[in-house]
């Protein structure tokens, strides 16, 4: 399995984005009172691998689940064009379903349920088929979680925190995967990470959300040369430290 | 003995409807988190109409599976009012399956007035093991069997079955992968009122029905579910013998005027079993 770390970017810097896969645009979000965004807009382009990053609370989450219409918007638009998966934050499986139950759900609303293909791509899953859900590891669980999203056969996953209370060799074995789906599948990424530095590493552009706003976007290389976001997200100044 | 065994096999067919109306709570409440007050209403619809079907000239059998699917709509329309507008509270909805069930006094009233019905069921006597017991009876619990075999079925191997589950296990998550959770919850309380109807058309035979006779079903079907904390179907059909049991025993070798009062006891006893042993957990955080 190769090593994001080491790997390069191969997706182009640029996608045409009027025709994203995600459009989204104006964006408010409220919870009662509480505005969690307030007039965001994003794309993300068909096969375009783009990272969303932001301290706690920035409302990333509530971005994604707009777009999977778990969170209804008080104004704007957030379109999908195609299907969306999305992979919520905290990993969210139905802890009384076996694994193999929790994948054929995640197949909603479509005809094949087969989780073979799955299989073929998280063959780990598959030793585990058959056991709750609930029973599983967190890091198994997020495996779950991901193959659960791609039974859906996505054009485009959103994943919520990939790298959350996982162990740094699950975490680059899952980003392989995704840049391998993505590579060979076209499918586009929504990367919502913690750790900036590997979204950066993993995607193409990125957007920087804060307190319900962005506030910065661009090609990661250039985020990463800015020293403000450089400062907050990835721990210092531009310097090359790990 | 003989009538020993008499009592027991006339309280275990008392019990499965319990354990009937019992099931109708469990389904709704596991996918819903609602306790659905109306659900002995269902029972009550669906033997009151099988008693007109019957007047009507419909033929048995074709009537009582008219009346469930009636029991079935009484159920669709309570889930819509109760839990079709999105984000309301089990709490809000509880409530509203109490009015639903009041209100639904009014209308049974108006249709089918105050007095009790009866229905006929199946006459005779069997021998069973040299024990003669009510064929109807028998029904009761040969229905009851088959009927919690294929709601086992139905949550443990049909994919619907399976998506009703993860609604009832992560709400959220069920979202997330586009299940149209508030229709799974009026699926369930369509469910619960098929579940309700069956129950109905099987007392009817054994006790007249009148509008308020929803009041001792709700109360021992409670009793029944709760014996699984409202999840576990199974559990609910053994809640629902043991009870049927107990409060035909009270009445055989005891005063009658205690059955009900047994069935409450056994209801309190049962709830303060259930709060010792751990809370009655609905979602888990997975
Ligand atoms: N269900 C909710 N009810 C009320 N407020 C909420 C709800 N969910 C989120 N919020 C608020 O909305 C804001 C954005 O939350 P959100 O979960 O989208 O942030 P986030 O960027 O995903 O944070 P984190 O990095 O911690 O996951 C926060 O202020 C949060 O308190
Ligand atoms: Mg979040």
């Amino acid at each position: 399995m190769s090593d994001p770390a080491k790997a390069t970017v191969k997706t182009p810097a640029s996608q045409p984005r009027e025709h994203g896969v995600i459009e989204v645009s104006d964006l408010v979000v409220r919870y009662g009172a509480a505005t969690a965004l307030q007039g965001v807009s994003l794309s993300v382009g068909a096969g375009e691998m783009v990272a969303l990053v932001g301290p706690n609370g920035a409302g990333k989450s509530t971005l994604v689940d707009t777009l999977s219409r778990v969170v209804r918007p008080a104004s704007g638009h957030a379109r999908v064009k195609g299907r969306l998966a999305h992979v919520p934050e905290g990993r969210q499986l139905f802890g009384e379903l076996s694994v193999e139950d929790n994948l054929r759900i995640g197949a909603w609303g479509q005809r094949d349920r087969d989780p073979e293909p799955v299989y073929e791509v998280l063959p780990d899953l598959r030793d585990f088929a058959r056991r709750k859900a609930a029973a599983l590891s967190g890091g198994q669980q997020q495996m779950v979680a991901i193959g659960r999203a791609l039974m859906a056969r996505p054009d485009v996953i959103a994943v919520d925190e990939l790298s959350l209370g996982l162990a740094p060799k699950v975490v680059s074995d899952l980003a392989a995967h995704l840049r391998t789906l993505n590579s060979e599948r076209g499918m586009a990424v929504l990367l919502i990470e913690q750790n900036a530095r590997l979204a950066f590493e993993l995607c193409s552009r990125a957007y920087v959300l804060e307190a319900g706003r962005m506030v910065v976007s661009g090609s990661c290389e250039e985020l990463a040369r800015s020293n403000e976001v450089a400062r907050a997200y990835l721990g210092g100044g531009t310097g090359d430290e790990l | 003995m003989t009538q020993f065994l008499m009592f027991l096999i006339n309280g275990i067919a008392i019990g499965c409807g319990f354990a009937l109306v019992g099931s109708g709570l469990v389904a709704v409440y596991r996918i819903t988190g609602v306790v659905n007050f109306a659900q002995g209403m269902f029972a009550v619809v669906a033997a009151l109409s099988a008693t007109s079907f019957v007047a009507m000239g419909v033929w048995h059998g074709l009537a009582e599976l008219m009346a469930i699917s009636v029991g079935g709509l009484a159920g669709l329309i309570t889930g819509v009012i109760a839990v079709g507008k999105r984000g309301t509270q089990p709490l809000t909805a509880l409530l509203v399956t109490l009015a639903v069930g009041f209100l639904a006094y009014a209308v049974e009233v108006l249709i089918w007035g105050e007095n009790p019905r009866s229905l006929a069921g199946l006459d005779g006597r069997a021998e069973l093991m040299g024990v003669p017991v009510q064929r109807q009876y028998l029904l009761v619990i040969a229905v009851t069997v088959v009927v919690f075999v294929l709601l086992w079925l139905f949550f443990s191997r049909t994919y619907l079955g399976k998506a009703l589950t993860a609604c009832a296990s992560n709400p959220y998550a069920a979202r997330v992968v586009g299940i149209d959770v508030t229709r799974m919850a009026f699926i369930a309380f369509a469910l619960g009122g098929v579940l309700g109807g069956i129950a109905g058309v099987l007392i009817a035979p054994l006790r007249p029905v009148s509008f308020d006779t929803d009041v001792s079903l709700i109360v021992g079907g409670f009793a029944a579910a709760i014996f699984g904390g409202l999840t576990r179907p199974m559990m609910a059909l053994l809640g629902g013998v043991l009870l049927g049991i107990t409060e035909v025993m009270i009445q055989a070798y005891g005063n009658a005027s205690f059955a009900t009062m047994g069935s409450l006891v056994f209801l309190l006893v049962i709830m303060i079993w259930q709060a010792t042993r751990r809370p009655t957990v609905h979602k888990e955080s997975v």
